[in-house]
């Protein structure tokens, strides 16, 4: 798959990340119908979809660079980012191989793997990595497998483990997240890591997406979208630095909300682990500034109904009230009231 | 995926060793301990799908091996392996699953297997080996099996293999262990009986004790749906699940998941008893038999469907 690279933007600071007209295009938009109510929105994760973000098995894109480096000053300030319980080993050896495998496959002009027996070469090259080590010696890595690998590939990762008929979350690398702590929810059963969420328990959305995953086959690996609004496109929205982003809020005004509201989409994929028969769930995060998404004509104006006519606890829980509004009425002129096409295709090759 | 037979040993007259490899010569995927693959088995009127389980350790990716026993009165797969499997055929395999893996927090792993149902222990060995766990593994057999079973079992102070019926005091083992012990159980229906009994009596918690089954498998007895709208009569076989029966009449019914969670494929029942296999539908329209999940529920009648 051919991928360009750009240099590393921040995330932080001075927010210098744009997105590219190919970026644009290639966001996983993820609202396929003009209301939004939470469900059971799974599907096979199979490659092809309705934008390139779903070509590849762990999708890469041109921020892959200012994504590791932000990652990289996370786990400087706060170690506790990335966690595994100690019965986890065989999980992260699975991980470690499935990313490795995944990306010289996807990707195989910026990294490559090669095998004699269980010693293994693995080059990244936009990050200048060429390490030789033996599968199954932790002692081999300069990280644990599981940190040595996730700390190249975009997106949070955490490792579930299957047990008493439930999944616990039993290790994790998290440093691009939407306002939740792996160092509080490490060791949770499924529905405690899910209890802040609202009205999808009083529906049953969490009993039958358990009792599902639980099923989860090797080999067959399912997807679904999540999304929220973040305030800049800042990485690192997390609880424990609350103080650093928190603040952004009140500094939203009807004159910088294009520019600044960002519309986060977690791409996440559970795949079956095999040695370990844990689940891996990749939490694959896009950030697009609604005055990039506008640029697509399609998402606008569905993006102005979907925000206009949330339920309220659910813009509660994503902590939008203070900016809600603004968003709706900086999007409504961006709404002729068309009727829009289902399914989230950008239905334009240029924009 | 196309694999080709690369070796078959006769390990005694009723049992063979069968070793698989991809087709085009790749790696296969990392398997698991205590993993299963469905072999679709070429039989004279139908394709036969039979699981039998890995017992190449998980990081052999060169080849999978299964054991198989003739079965007296099988539906046919087995014998076929054994008068037809031969070096180079090729035959097609499902990817491996595994729902009988080996818990990552036990703190010692007691192995019980009977007959054929030595085969995911087989595999669960070199892992549990290679992991310094703490584990003991009991075999039974007939006596006239003890020779085949002898040669593959590992010569090692944990494992024994018993040949009488009473050599092995069930109660008296179970009774003896620590709090963080796994029970591991296969073999025939009758041994997996009275070793869960055995220790449920002496109380051992239900996630602590594992069972190998098959599952998962979308058949059943045939049954029959009257389509009122389209006006189609469709016959679900027995190999096939209702959603792939309607997909194979040139039908397009939403689906999502295929697995009876996410509640796209529902379909309302105008008359007959569903049997329900889902997830997904509340207890109401369960017992009022109103829906039917077309993924993985079957029927007990014939069933007439608002489609």
């Amino acid at each position: 798959m051919n991928l360009i690279i750009k240099p590393a933007e921040t995330f932080r600071g001075d927010f210098s990340m744009r997105n590219s007209d190919a970026a644009i295009l290639r966001f996983p938009f993820p609202f396929p119908e003009d209301n939004y109510m939470y469900a059971v929105n799974m599907e096979p994760h199979v490659r092809g979809g309705p934008t390139a973000a779903y070509d590849a098995v762990f999708d890469l894109d041109e921020h892959y660079l200012g994504d590791m480096q932000d990652r990289a000053l996370v786990l400087i300030d706060d170690p506790l980012r990335c966690q595994v319980l100690p019965h986890m080993m065989d999980a992260q050896w699975d991980t470690l191989e499935l990313l490795m495998e995944s990306l010289a496959q996807d990707f195989s002009n910026h990294f490559s793997l090669t095998k004699n027996g269980d010693n293994w070469r693995w080059v990244n090259r936009p990050m200048k990595i060429d390490d030789t080590f033996t599968f199954g010696r932790a002692d081999t890595l300069p990280y644990p497998p599981f940190e040595y690998i996730t700390r190249q590939v975009q997106g949070d990762f955490t490792i579930q483990d299957q047990r008493d008929d439930n999944l616990f979350m039993d290790g994790g690398m998290v440093t691009s997240q939407a306002d939740w702590s792996l160092n509080f929810d490490l060791g949770m059963a499924f529905h405690e890591w899910h209890g802040p969420v609202p009205v999808a328990h009083e529906i049953g959305v969490f009993d039958r997406a358990l009792k599902y995953l639980l099923r989860l086959q090797y080999g067959k690996p399912v997807r679904r979208l999540n999304w929220t609004l973040t305030v800049n496109p800042r990485l690192d929205t997390s609880p424990e630095n609350y103080p650093l982003w928190g603040p952004d809020k009140a500094t939203v005004t009807a004159q910088n909300v294009g520019a600044k509201m960002c519309l986060r989409v977690e791409l996440q994929t559970l795949t079956r682990l095999p040695r370990s028969n844990a689940i891996l769930f990749g939490i694959r995060g896009y950030l697009i500034r609604l005055e990039e998404l506008v640029r697509v004509k399609k998402w606008g104006a569905r993006l102005h109904r979907a925000i206009r006519d949330l339920h309220p606890e659910i813009a509660e829980y994503k902590g939008m009230p203070r900016y809600r509004q603004m968003i709706v009425e900086y999007l409504a002129p961006f709404d002729d009231g068309a009727v829009l096409n289902a399914g989230t295709a950008p239905e334009q090759s240029s924009l | 995926m196309i694999t080709r037979i690369a070796n078959v040993v006769a390990l005694s007259p009723t049992i063979k060793r069968i070793a698989l490899e991809a087709a085009e010569g790749a790696a296969l995927p990392t398997a698991a301990a205590g993993a299963h693959i469905l072999l679709h088995i070429p039989g004279p009127s139908r394709v036969w799908k039979n699981a039998y389980s890995l017992v190449s350790p998980p990081d052999e990716r060169s080849k999978y091996e299964i054991i198989v026993r003739r079965v007296e009165h099988s539906r046919g797969g087995s014998a076929w392996l054994h008068d037809h499997a031969e070096i180079g055929a090729k035959i097609e395999i499902g990817l491996p699953a595994n729902l009988f893996p080996i818990s990552q927090v036990a703190q010692k792993h007691l192995l019980l297997s009977a007959g054929i149902g030595i085969t995911p222990f087989l595999a669960y060995f070199p892992v549990l080996q290679a992991g310094a766990k703490n584990f003991e593994w009991h075999h039974c057999c007939k006596l006239a099996d003890a020779p085949a079973f002898s040669a593959l079992l590992p010569r090692r102070r944990e494992i024994t293999l018993h040949t009488g019926r009473n050599t092995l005091n069930l109660d008296s083992l179970l009774g003896r262990q620590k709090l963080n012990t796994h029970l591991y159980i296969c073999g025939p229906a009758e041994f997996m009986d009275v070793a869960v009994a055995a220790a449920q009596k002496l109380g051992w918690p239900g996630e602590k004790i594992h069972t190998e089954s098959f599952g998962g498998a979308t058949g059943g007895a045939p049954f029959t749906v009257k389509l009122a709208r389209s006006n189609l009569t469709i016959n679900v076989g027995p190999e096939e699940s209702l959603l792939e029966a309607l997909e194979n009449a040139g039908l397009n019914p939403p689906c999502l998941c295929r697995g009876g969670a996410c509640g796209e494929c529902e379909l309302p029942v105008l008359e007959g008893i569903p049997e329900h296999h889902d997830h997904f539908l509340p207890e109401q329209k369960r017992v009022q038999n109103t829906a039917i999940m077309a993924c993985v529920s079957r029927a007990k009648t014939t069933l007439v469907l608002d489609f």
